[in-house]
């Protein structure tokens, strides 16, 4: 029992989150009369936030170093247009023209990151010029005008689902068959984990805990995967976004890369001094940034299918906000990915219920400013309990 | 015999699940100066909050009796109105402000809110003189050294018309110098008729300056003695501080001298900034395996400079020299070929240049050793909690897991997990930077210990100290070091306070 409530207590922020959005859901769920958890709904929100998410994983590292990075609505904008420019005017093939789009984007990160980490400019003040260049060079590149169509490979990226291998009119099986492998999966991997702390001599969850915990996760990824089967299944860019919270989470919280980018965040000259290489570790997590700004540029494109010189715009802020409601601290060290994934699913969810019920987008941008505020002075007040 | 400015009866204050103060009685005679001493944790700077007004009336038991009335402070304006002001050890002072409007911050010499430049300045003038402190008013306090912060900071009590006077730890950060300008300067005070509280753990201070002294431990009062009346010696208050006879306040250790294992030759840095000032000059230093090597000085001596220009180029510009271990010559460019080469820093700073203080024991730990648990990228997590639990309990560290924020611990354990860091990473040679600093007698003893064990397994020491006790209790050899240079070197029997100070002074002299 005091292992359970120790676990709680030090994990309370997430499992605080993952309540927070269980309860906006059931609330919206309820007002909207059930549309909200219909599958195509969910569908919908999946898509509707899939640029904002793959922005607030790169965002939480930078936020986990202490900084903010404010371009990347205008890079991702810039991105889309460059790919515009290769597919639709010089009809390029899509996966040269992604490549290449991708490699701008770090091109970019590269760029703000050598002022940041090397020159030592402060990084507000190199993003928020970046935000000027590129949404600059993004009107200068689509000459003020739309463009488009993509090819349709490209925009199958945020518009297509999984191939239904198995068949099975109006009912996408091969999703449910997803679903119940990725179970196996889990469950192997919570067991394989307690073993290995069996054989450290740990403390670990009793095994009636360990169940319930695990038939409740199953039970929610499989009731998950069905109402995407009952839609058209998973959409492609969850693939894309579950690869890239699986990679994340696990270089932030296993690798030494991670234990770096959290030291300098967490105190730069201590860092430093105990043989972190913190100007390098900076300027990576800004390149990786400026990758991931691209990629959403690029989703965002895909689902638009056009580049537009108005895209992107608030992204940097939606993203920011994810990572604080997900329970990053502003002052650096501290957030995790799953903490910013769910932040920006609070906002996303919050969204959508908000437009189902037809409330005006002035006061949609009210209240998400108030939560905002809200969660970041809940994070407050319980530090300053515990402290 | 004066009667008593302060009295404070049975003082008891808890916090949740603590009793931080025990029935504490203090009394303080008019114009006289009262040491307050006990180590870390003993409920001095506790006592002191509840005194202040920090802790308002009610949340503690007790009285408080100031000039013969009851006192029921809310804040500390209440308290200073009275003329108690309080002196923190950090010091807070607002760094790019004059002296002058430092001064009067909060206080300001204004109509109707519109200040009266002239009487500031004027004031001001009046009241540098009386500290002794030849600067403008006008001065930024960034611009001047600590010295002449906390002379600032003496004058702003001064300007409160202060009548109890309340210092915590105002040497800690000071060299021998200002020290010794700063206690005269409460002699004076006290001359005047301003009474105060100094709370040190510098003994020698103490015994120089107090007439009273009051022994804190575990939230009780233990006693009160009079220094006149006594004849009380530093051991005697030691003795009274950890309640048991501490013969020996450093450890015993027979030394096992092997071969040179580090030699620094021909060693110049320049300021960082201003590239044509020679920091470190021409500094020849040698350390063997099991060998603790002093290096004694006045703060400013450039000691801290030298250790962290050696260490990985991480201080100064233009670095010329060469260091050698186990007699080859070796490059460390940066920090981390320096660690890979078996050197390790023991920061002077531990809360800024030590600890990521939002970690945990366990992180910081492992931070500067992570290969030593990683493999092909991936830190095994299990082998990090066995080995921070192994050395926590190596280093005695007392925290409540090594889950515990550093941030919570208290100074002596921060020392331990800075230390813990640096012996993770399997060093040969170790440089402890101040590594006393600011923690009370029974922790000292401690690190003082792990440094023999360190010694004794072959390692090699440098340990720069602004203590001469420690120096001289601790070191086989010592360098002095005055102006950026070693003025120096002795062996541990010959050495003695006047020889080390007389190297010290002789090269100021030749400067001058």
């Amino acid at each position: 029992m005091e292992t359970l409530k120790s676990m709680f207590r030090s994990n309370i922020r997430q499992y605080g989150m993952v309540i927070a959005l269980i309860t906006i859901m059931m609330f919206f769920q309820i007002v909207t009369n059930g549309v909200l958890l219909q599958p195509l709904n969910i569908t919908n929100v999946i898509l509707q936030n899939s640029y904002i998410l793959v922005l607030a994983v790169g965002m939480l590292l930078v936020i986990i170093t202490g900084n903010v990075d404010l371009s990347v609505g205008s890079v991702a904008a810039f991105v889309g247009s460059v790919s515009a420019v290769l597919m639709v005017t010089h009809k390029m093939p899509f996966i040269p023209a992604v490549i290449i789009s991708l490699l701008i984007g770090g091109l970019i990160g590269a760029w703000q990151g050598f002022w940041i980490a090397y020159v030592k400019i402060p990084a507000f003040i190199v993003t928020l010029a970046g935000m000027l260049i590129f949404r600059g060079l993004t009107m200068v590149t689509l000459k003020g005008m739309s463009l488009s169509p993509f090819p349709v490979a490209f925009q199958k990226i945020s518009s297509g689902f999984i191939p239904n291998f198995l068949g099975g009119s109006g009912f996408h099986t091969t999703t449910v068959l997803v679903g119940i492998l990725f179970s196996v999966v889990y469950v192997l991997f919570e067991l394989r984990n307690r073993n290995t702390q069996i054989k450290y001599n740990f403390d670990v969850i009793p095994m009636p805990f360990l169940i319930a915990k695990m038939v409740a996760v199953t039970a929610a990824i499989n009731a998950f995967m069905y109402f995407l089967a009952a839609y058209k299944g998973v959409p492609n860019v969850l693939i894309l976004l579950f690869i890239l919270i699986v990679i994340y989470t696990f270089v932030t919280s296993k690798t030494v890369a991670g234990r770096h980018i959290y030291a300098l965040g967490g105190n730069e000259k201590a860092a430093k001094l105990s043989g972190v290489k913190t100007q390098k570790v900076m300027f990576w997590v800004y390149v990786n940034m400026g990758v991931l700004a691209a990629l959403s540029g690029l989703v965002f494109a895909a689902r638009l299918n056009a580049a537009t010189p108005k895209a992107g715009v608030n992204f940097e802020l939606d993203a920011i906000a994810a990572c604080y409601i997900g329970g990053a601290s502003a002052s650096g060290g501290i957030g995790t990915v799953m903490g910013a994934i769910i932040g920006g699913l609070v906002m996303g969810v919050m969204n959508n219920g908000m437009s189902i019920v037809g409330l005006g987008i002035d006061w949609q941008y009210a209240i998400k400013g108030l939560v905002l505020l809200l969660a970041v002075a809940f994070d407050v007040y319980t530090k300053s309990k515990n402290a | 015999m004066s009667a008593f400015i302060l009295e404070m009866q049975n003082i008891t204050k808890t916090f949740p699940g603590v009793k931080a103060l025990d029935n504490v009685n203090l009394q303080v005679k008019e114009g006289e100066i009262h040491a307050l001493v006990g180590e870390n944790g003993a409920g001095k700077s506790t006592l002191m909050k509840v005194l202040s007004g920090v802790y308002p009336h009610g949340t503690y038991t007790g009285n408080i009796l100031f000039q013969g009335s009851v006192c029921s402070f809310k804040d500390i304006k209440q308290s200073e109105s009275l003329g108690i002001v309080i002196i923190h050890q950090e010091l807070a002072l607002i760094p790019y402000l004059s002296i002058a409007e430092n001064i009067f911050l909060g206080n300001e010499q204004a109509k109707n809110g519109i200040i009266n430049w002239n009487d500031t300045i004027t004031h001001t003038r009046e009241l540098l003189k009386k500290v002794g402190l030849v600067e403008s008013p006008n001065t930024l306090i960034t611009n001047i050294g600590v010295g002449k912060q906390q002379l600032v900071e003496i004058a702003k009590a001064l300007s409160k018309k202060v009548k109890l006077l309340i210092l915590d730890e105002p040497t800690a950060a000071l060299n021998e110098n200002d020290s010794e300008n700063l206690l005269k300067l409460l002699l004076e005070l006290k001359k005047e008729g301003i009474s105060s509280i100094l709370i040190s753990h510098k003994l020698n201070e103490v015994s120089k300056v107090a007439d009273t002294i009051t022994i804190l431990r575990d939230g009780k009062t233990i006693e009160t003695l009079d220094m006149e009346k006594d004849q009380i010696t530093e051991d005697r208050i030691i003795k009274g501080m950890v309640g048991r006879d501490l013969v020996h306040r450093f450890p015993k250790r027979e030394p096992k001298i092997g071969d040179l294992i580090f030699e620094v030759r021909d060693w110049t840095v320049y300021h960082p900034q201003h590239e044509n000032r020679k920091v470190i000059d021409n500094v020849n230093l040698n350390i063997r395996r099991g060998e603790i090597v002093g290096i004694a000085g006045l703060m400013g001596a450039g000691r801290t400079e030298l250790a962290m220009s050696i260490f990985g180029k991480s201080y100064g510009t233009r670095i010329s020299g060469r260091l050698y271990k186990d007699g080859k010559e070796v490059q460390f460019g940066s920090i981390n070929k320096a660690i890979d080469g078996g050197l390790a820093y023991v920061t002077e700073d531990r809360k800024n240049y030590g600890l990521i203080l939002i970690d945990d024991v366990k992180r910081n730990t492992t931070i500067a050793n992570l290969d030593k648990i990683t493999q092909r990228f991936v830190v095994n997590e299990n082998q990090e909690i066995l080995d921070a639990e192994d050395y926590r309990k190596k280093l005695n560290i007392k925290a409540s897991s090594i889950l515990q924020k550093t941030v919570n611990l208290s100074g002596g354990n921060q020392q331990k997990v800075v230390l813990s860091k640096w012996i993770y990473s399997e060093p040969d040679i170790l440089i402890l930077d101040e590594p006393t600093r600011g923690i009370d007698v029974g922790a000292k003893y401690e690190i003082y210990t792990i440094i023999h064990q360190l010694a004794a397994e072959g390692k090699g020491i440098l340990l720069i100290s602004s203590e001469l006790p420690e120096i001289l209790g601790m070191c086989d050899r010592i360098y002095v070091m005055s102006e950026g240079k070693i003025t120096g070197e002795l062996s541990g029997q010959e050495a003695s306070q006047e020889k080390i100070m007389k190297y010290v002074i002789n090269q100021q002299q030749e400067v001058q």
